[in-house]
């Protein structure tokens, strides 16, 4: 037997010396630090080195920041009503402009991003707390429930996502609150689909099948050696979605079903501003239109980037 | 073997997978994985089943730690037929140590609750897990102060494999099966491992159902050997008695082909199989040997027509054949002809 390999614990050894093996020297010779602290150390060690995943992280800070900073960082107040400074270019006074009752533009788009950042953090929300788990039972199960989980959710998906939108908030009414709600059945099946694809994969792991030899209940299997290996999937779906949700918000807005006026949302500037494109108030539509493509386009970077982050095979543990 | 019952007892146990095929996925036949195997295995002793892979062993291995069910036949435990799906009670008393230490940790659990699992599932010693679960880290040899919180892939092979025996101890069963234990590991780590199992034997007064197709292993931890072929037992005894003198000719190819670093008296020549083994959904007719059988070429025509017709049963060997090293062996052999040792 090699002597490294030592199974003798009646002797005082030093520590990180039984059970060692020959070329394990790189290993701590202790672990003073929770587990938890270790793995989010290795994934923040990870991200950092990801530029993509940063030019994210750092357009969404940027987002979080406004929206939180918004009352501080906004000259004038969103909603008061100035009709002699109406339709002005951008000016010292008015970085961004006005609006058609004299508002200032450059305030509403920043109280904007509040409204954006509410959607894009309780959509994904919404669309997972139903999704994920329709995922999971259809990825653990198989056979007919998967079936018939799977087609539901097709049924869902083969709407239109803007149309689907419009259907839900005429039925739920005008609000924030409904819209997000909408915004959130619109996503389940993207939910659903990330987590079956995952479940199905991890499902058929030895880990599983050493958890059904020990006796785990469903419920156990799902929870504790399924659906720990499905979350980085599923994280990367919640910022696509939160994305795709501030463009739908947007667009209902846009449509004029969205946020309720006076609320400044994005989409709902948009649509008044795209009335004066023609007689020449550029800014009216195109800083709106700015925040959108900029909000969106971190949260895709960041998206794309924790894909490449917590793709397990690029995992420099092993 | 012992008059007393045997904790562990398989009588004529089958497992045949079902193949479809066409549109309407008819059954069309069926891969005979198992196909009546009895044994009885006694309370502190350690079975070996050996065979090449595709020869059932693992499906055996399933069959009794409860992850697959018979097709026929039985298992009893400690006299009691396990019928049907197995129940928690019998999942605590027989455990398993899996072949992959890299697959079969969950990667997201740290190794204290990978150890603790079957405690919660079982929903035992709730007060005092944690310290439990050291003192089993501390049994098999790992470091608790280092390793409770340790997370798998911070772990080597060997390390990972004592989680394993760790995990399987934690309800502290009667039965192992040990499901090639040390195949995946390092060839530098077995030893120790395989020192491991036999301190626990001897501590715990484990039984041992050992699932490998390395004779060098089965040499270090085994009291009995079973060699298996297409489903079946075709050779049961003692150690000794079948490694140092094996019956069946599959037994002489098998062991023949196990490279050998002293020049023991008078090796045989290596005995080359023609072939590769039979498909198990179509096995041969009489004896399921008898393709690759280097015996039956030395058999006359009449003989050699019986391989054919009949299958063999696990016979024992007959009173009058010449003494064996290592004394009597409760030898059975499935062979029609060698059951009484070398005929031929």
């Amino acid at each position: 037997m090699s002597a490294d390999d030592s199974r003798d614990d009646s002797l005082p050894e030093p520590r990180g010396h039984s059970g060692a093996e020959p070329g394990d020297d790189s290993r701590a010779q202790s672990r003073p630090e929770s587990p938890l602290r270790r793995r989010a150390k290795a994934f923040a060690a990870r991200f950092r080195r990801n530029t993509l995943a940063m030019a994210g992280l750092l357009i969404t800070g940027s987002v979080v920041l406004i929206a939180l900073l918004a009352p501080v960082l906004a000259p004038h107040d969103p909603a008061t009503v100035n009709v002699p400074a109406r339709l002005q270019g951008p000016s010292l006074a008015y970085p961004m402009g006005t609006d058609h009752y004299g508002r200032d533009l450059f305030s509403r788009v920043l109280f904007g991003a509040r409204i954006a950042l509410q959607v894009a953090v309780a959509t994904p929300l919404v669309a997972g707390a139903i999704g994920v788990p329709i995922g999971l039972l259809a990825g653990y199960a198989g056979g007919r429930v998967d079936d018939a989980l799977m087609r539901l959710m097709d049924s869902i998906f083969a709407f239109p996502a803007i149309l689907l939108g419009l259907t839900l908030v005429a039925v739920f009414g005008q609000s924030l609150t409904n819209i997000v709600l909408a915004l959130g059945i619109v996503y389940i099946p993207q939910f659903a689909r990330v987590t079956r694809g995952s479940a199905v994969s991890v499902v058929e792991e030895e880990h599983v099948r050493v958890a059904r030899s020990l006796g785990a209940s469903h419920v156990r299997i799902m929870l504790v050696h399924v659906l720990p290996f499905c979350l980085s999937a599923i994280l990367v779906q919640a910022t696509v979605t939160a994305a795709l949700a501030i463009v739908l918000e947007s667009s209902l807005s846009f449509l004029g079903v969205g946020v309720p006026s006076p609320k400044p949302s994005w989409g709902s500037i948009l649509r008044v501003g795209k009335g004066y494109v023609d007689s020449g108030e550029w800014w009216f539509s195109v800083f709106p239109g700015l925040a959108i493509v900029v909000a969106v386009l971190g949260f895709n970077l960041l998206g794309d980037g924790l894909r490449d982050v917590l793709d397990p095979r690029t995992d420099p543990n092993r | 073997m012992s008059d007393a019952e045997p904790l562990l007892s398989v009588r004529d146990l089958k497992r045949h997978y079902p193949v479809r095929s066409g549109i309407l996925k008819r059954k069309t036949g069926a891969v005979q994985a198992v196909d009546g195997v009895s044994f009885d295995l006694q309370q502190g002793e350690t079975l070996a089943v050996v065979g090449e892979s595709g020869c059932g062993k693992s499906t055996l291995a399933e069959m009794v730690i409860g992850l697959d069910e018979p097709s026929a036949g039985e298992i009893e435990f400690e006299g009691e037929v396990i019928a049907g799906g197995v129940d928690k009670a019998f999942r605590r008393r027989v455990q398993m140590v899996f072949q992959d230490p890299f697959s079969t940790l969950n990667e997201r659990m740290t190794v204290g609750r990978i150890v603790a699992e079957p405690l919660v599932i079982h929903g035992e010693r709730e007060d005092d897990r944690a310290a439990y679960v050291r003192d089993l880290l501390k049994t098999v040899g790992l470091d608790p102060d280092r390793d409770y919180d340790a997370f798998p892939h911070e772990l080597s092979g060997g390390q990972r494999q004592r989680v394993g025996i760790a995990r399987a101890l934690a309800l502290d069963p009667d039965l192992l099966v040990l499901d090639e234990p040390v195949s995946a590991l390092d060839v530098s780590v077995r030893a120790g491992i395989l020192e491991l199992l036999r301190d626990l034997q001897a501590e715990r007064g484990l039984t041992y159902l050992l699932i490998s197709h390395d004779v060098s292993v089965v040499r270090q931890v085994a009291d009995r050997v079973a060699v298996m072929y297409l489903g079946e037992f075709v050779e049961l005894g003692g150690l000794e008695a079948v490694l140092d003198d094996p019956a069946h000719p599959y037994t002489e190819a098998l062991l023949s082909s196990v490279p050998r670093v002293r020049a023991e008296p008078a090796p045989d020549q290596r005995i080359r199989l023609p072939g590769s083994p039979p498909d198990p959904s179509d096995p041969p007719s009489g004896c399921r040997f008898h393709p690759r059988c280097h015996l039956r070429e030395r058999l006359d025509d009449d003989d050699a027509a019986r391989c054919v017709a009949a299958d063999p049963e696990l016979t024992e060997r007959e009173a009058g054949g010449e003494p064996r090293p290592g004394g009597d062996d409760d030898r059975t052999v499935a062979c029609h002809f060698r059951p009484g040792g070398r005929n031929y």
